[in-house]
């Protein structure tokens, strides 16, 4: 893992302070909310429905036990005992106390923490694969280029007052897991047909209230020019996105208005002009960051282990949370481990207290001391022998962290909707929960086979609908929640935007027209390889209107 | 019949916490406490007043909203007041992962 340098550590112990000071400023009335609104947004603190929410930054998802602790303790002492992990691999704590923040923040900066780039219109927290330097299909561990993004873009002068918010993605690997194609920028490292290791750069992408997925930028930039070329994309946006409209400021939007080869080409102008510069990587500093991401000490092992092969055999439920929650290693003898935070009946990403004391230790035991977060809200742990595999499923299941249906219907990505958001129209998380009880059976999950399902409780989408294979959306009707179904979404490299199915239903209908929706796709696709993603590619929404709505959608109950 | 009414909520400065206006022109925690203000003339001019306590560091953002008078008392109209009154997630406790504050 990264290690802060001294100059880590002093800006944050420095930003601590700083706000400290705007804190007291505040309480003693020198400062008015107004004043301290975006100061309070630049250490992430929100004011949400019913307290303060804190977003604390997980750079690229990656965690050590130590962190993990004190994230526990913060929550247990701070909070009310429990964190929620987002879809950009932050935590929030839902209920700290505005003159104890600057305490939290310091018992962060503790442990290399930190709740900056969680709000604002800068460069956010920069997102990666979860499978980083892990993943058996990765072409280069993209962590390090995640690091070398994080240091040049926090407290970014020129890109600190953006027009909107900017987020850019990281990955590794051609099975895209860190969706970087509804990223304003995406990068996936690739190889040239010289053999040579570059970046293909994705740019304008975002879902909220104007889904877009973004265009090929270039299809091949040599590593050394990273910064640079970012660079000149930031700074095209910064000149010309638009600051008059809330709704049209973000990337996507200049890139669309543009067009992408045009962009593309005053990037490639402006890139021109600076790829020579200061910005120019030097070798031996990406060498440097490359250290703290070497591979761990790896044992020499056998691929297939007895006592791992014999304990599937003997315990049907472990070897059910083997075939869905392991993914293949890197190194023989390895796995990854993906710890699902999708209970049934549960909070999507949110983790106890407990349950985090409980990730640390199995990490500590287990996993080299790290940890990941997925954007999925889920845990990762990384580097985990085969033949340890029982004795951590066991500490799992009494924690309620064995769930088996990673990438199953009831895996669902959800955002704290209006129990918590200020901005949600409508809730999430019991559609969630009622969802994931609906479908809790493992032979049903088995029967649908991979589906994600997304839900967000407004427009901003910190949900994803747009690209769930089913999303649901929250909207509010006179002051009623309701929901809109879209089917066809993807995240992943075949990235789509899911197409509304019709009218939203009711709280109380949204649940049996999911169901419709499975039983319309189990009814009709080819055989079990039509995955539900293929089928609806196949067979387009109509087949979901007619089972939904009838011919007569006008008649149905649900609202317009 | 249900008639259309506002009363005046916001968040306490120093935790967040939802809180409404009363007639005393105070602040309580308690829904049932808040005022209800029947026409909009005199919704107006008490939101003005109960930004007296925005600027006494007391609340942050004070705002109308509506509610339905009922013989039960008045009741918000929006699922938003509605979950903001609860003072909590409509998620239960034992349903989500949430075991309380564990004080100093």
């Amino acid at each position: 893992m990264y290690r802060y340098d001294e100059f880590d550590a002093t800006i944050v112990r420095e930003r601590v302070e700083q706000f400290r000071g705007q804190v007291a400023r505040r309480l003693a009335g020198e400062l008015t909310e107004d004043q301290f609104r975006p100061l309070r947004l630049k250490n992430g603190l929100y004011l949400q429905l019913h307290a303060y929410m804190l977003r604390i930054a997980i750079p690229y998802g990656v965690l050590s036990s130590r962190q993990v602790r004190k994230l526990a303790y913060i929550a247990r002492r701070y909070d009310r005992g429990f964190g929620h992990f987002t879809t950009r691999q932050n935590i929030q704590f839902h209920w700290p106390q505005l003159p104890e923040v600057p305490d939290i923040l310091q018992h962060l900066a503790d442990v290399e923490m930190h709740a900056i780039q969680t709000s604002g219109n800068c460069i956010r927290n920069v997102t990666a694969d979860q499978f980083a330097g892990v993943a058996a299909d990765e072409v280069e561990d993209p962590r390090i280029w995640a690091e070398i993004v994080r240091q040049w873009s926090t407290f970014h002068p020129e890109f600190s007052y953006l027009p909107r918010k900017f987020k850019i993605a990281v990955t590794g690997a051609q099975d895209d897991r860190a969706a970087i194609r509804t990223h304003d920028i995406g990068l996936r490292l690739v190889k040239n047909d010289a053999g040579e290791t570059g970046f293909e750069v994705w740019v304008g992408g975002g879902l909220g209230r104007t889904p877009i997925l973004a265009v090929r930028c270039r299809a091949f930039l040599p590593k050394q020019h990273l910064l640079s070329y970012l660079e000149a994309i930031l700074r095209t946006y910064n000149l010309l996105g638009r600051r008059d409209n809330i709704y049209k400021a973000r990337i996507k939007i200049l890139v669309q208005a543009t067009g992408g080869e045009k962009f593309a080409q005053m990037v490639e102008e402006e890139w021109e002009k600076i790829k020579d510069g200061p910005l120019h990587l030097p070798q031996a500093e990406v060498d440097r960051i490359h250290r703290y991401f070497a591979p761990p000490a790896y044992e020499t092992l056998p691929d297939i282990d007895p006592a791992f092969e014999t304990a599937k055999l003997e315990h049907p439920e472990f070897a059910r949370w083997a075939r869905v929650n392991l993914v293949k290693h890197q190194v023989p003898g390895y796995a990854i481990v993906n710890i699902a935070l999708k209970s049934e009946g549960g909070v999507p990403g949110d983790a106890s207290a407990d349950q985090m004391d409980l990730l640390a230790e199995v990490a500590d035991a287990f996993s080299l001391g790290e940890v990941r977060i997925t954007h999925h809200q889920n845990v990762v742990l990384p580097y985990v022998r085969k033949r340890d595999l029982f004795a951590l499923w066991q500490r799992l299941k009494p924690a309620k962290l064995a769930t088996s249906n990673l990438g199953f219907i009831s895996d669902i990505i959800a955002c704290p909707g209006l129990d918590y958001c200020n901005l949600a129209n409508a809730r999430s998380i019991p559609v969630a929960q009622r969802l994931s009880r609906h479908f809790g059976d493992p032979r049903k999950l088995d029967e649908i086979g991979e589906l994600r399902l997304n839900i967000s409780g407004c427009i901003n989408a910190c949900g994803h609908h747009h690209v769930g294979h089913i999303g649901i959306l929250g909207v509010d009707k006179q002051g009623q929640e309701f929901y809109q179904v879209t089917v066809g979404g993807s995240s992943k490299e075949d990235a789509s935007l899911g197409k509304i199915v019709g009218a939203a239903f009711s709280e109380d209908d949204i649940v049996p027209a999911i169901d419709t929706i499975i039983n319309t796709y189990l009814a009709n696709r080819t055989d079990r390889s039509e995955r539900f993603l293929d089928y609806v590619r196949r067979a387009g929404v109509d087949p979901f209107k007619e089972a939904l709505y009838g011919s007569a959608p006008a008649r149905r109950t649900a609202a317009e | 019949m249900a008639m259309a009414s506002q009363m005046i909520t916001a968040n306490r400065l120093s935790d967040g916490m939802v809180v409404y206006f009363t007639a005393g022109k105070g602040w309580s925690e308690t829904f049932a406490q808040g005022a209800v203000w029947n026409d909009k003339e005199s919704a107006e001019t008490a939101l003005n007043e109960s930004k007296e306590s925005v600027k006494a560091r007391i609340v942050v953002e004070p705002y109308l909203f509506d509610v339905a008078v009922t013989d039960a008392g008045p009741k918000p109209t929006s699922a938003r007041e509605r979950i903001r009154a609860d003072h909590n997630p409509s998620v239960a406790p034992d349903q989500g992962s949430w075991t309380g504050r564990i004080p100093d």
